[in-house]
């Protein structure tokens, strides 16, 4: 028993060395924890914006367009975030074809992801949500006042985190390409992991974004 | 720890159905109207067991060696830090004030 509990110390002491692919790794996990500063700056503004007007007024745009937009959004985020562990477990066992399959639905998941922000962005404009106005409809002028920053930095923040999607179906569909040309193998395939925990954090962010934009 | 972290997959289609049952428990959650604390204690609990799930099962969190989920938690307890910090600016009553008395102002003069 003694001498287990010594084995287990003496693993966690000496961990192994940074090879060139846990390098990579480590250095996305490190830009992921810079972008969560980010991103915790702009919600917390929201939330320091939103504690500022206070009982005076808030328009939440679930109000405006309903809960099962964004929550099929959320959806769909989670569904291409398991598409993305079934794209890197198919090349760690060596199936390029299987890995390319679920890279596009990734990839598809994302682009619908964004469609369906531009239609949301799109219907809260017309129904007179922007950065300067929110709609005023029903609202006495103190409520109007108390409530006017939630435009600016409701698409601060998901306008934020669209560009990340963006950026990271730009990023999947250069691995893809790679992909398809045969660069990955069962042996050879952390660059697919690395991508893929770029697009869990977009997803992780999400359910954040959901949860304080949208629920609360 | 190599033979350990090479990768016997965690059982991923569990993890999402988690996933999934978590929204629809938040969205029902979140619909019907009533304390705003509790509800808020309930939503964020839930986003961070999301959270949680994505991080370890996901981007393989729990399978990494320690140090990595040392840095990683950091930036999520200073943003907390954050929020906290500039809470009694913003809910005082001076504060409300302020914010309502101008726009009484610009009401009165629109008339």
């Amino acid at each position: 028993m003694e001498h287990a509990t010594t084995l287990d110390h003496t693993e966690d002491v000496y961990e192994p060395s940074l090879t060139p692919d846990s390098l990579g790794k480590l250095g996305m996990w490190i830009f992921l924890v810079g972008d969560t500063m980010s991103f915790g700056a702009l919600l917390a503004a929201y939330a320091a914006v939103r504690a500022g007007a206070g009982v005076i007024g808030w328009v939440p745009p679930v109000e405006i367009l309903g809960i099962n937009l964004t929550a099929f959004m959320t959806f769909l985020l989670i569904c291409s975030s398991v598409t993305m562990v079934k794209a890197l477990e198919s090349i760690q066992n060596g199936n390029v074809s299987r890995m390319c399959t679920f890279l596009g639905l990734t990839i598809a998941g994302g682009v619908i992801f964004l469609g369906l922000q531009a239609y949301e962005w799109n219907a809260l404009i017309k129904h007179g949500l922007t950065l300067t106005e929110i709609p005023h409809h029903g609202l006495s002028g103190a409520a109007i006042s108390g409530s006017v920053l939630f435009g600016p930095t409701f698409y601060a923040i998901t306008g934020f985190h669209g560009l990340h999607v963006t950026g990271g179906v730009i990023y999947l569909i250069v691995i893809l390409i790679h992909g398809l040309r045969g660069r990955y193998t069962a042996e050879f395939n952390h660059e697919v992991e690395i991508v893929g925990l770029y697009w869990h954090f977009v997803d992780l962010i999400w359910i954040m974004v959901f949860t304080f934009i949208y629920l609360l | 720890m190599a033979e350990n972290g090479h990768k016997e997959h965690p059982k991923y289609m569990n993890i999402f159905w988690w996933l999934l049952a978590l929204t629809i428990i938040e969205v029902a959650v979140a619909i019907p109207e009533y304390a705003t604390v509790l509800k808020a204690i309930l939503l964020i609990g839930l986003a961070c067991s999301k959270a949680i799930l994505v991080a370890n099962y996901f981007m393989h969190l729990k399978f990494e060696r320690k140090t990595l989920a040392v840095i990683v938690v950091t930036p999520f307890l200073i943003c907390v830090l954050l929020v906290f910090a500039l809470m009694p600016d913003l809910t005082s009553d001076d504060r409300l004030d302020g914010i309502e008395r101008p726009a009484e102002v610009v009401d009165t003069s629109a008339h």
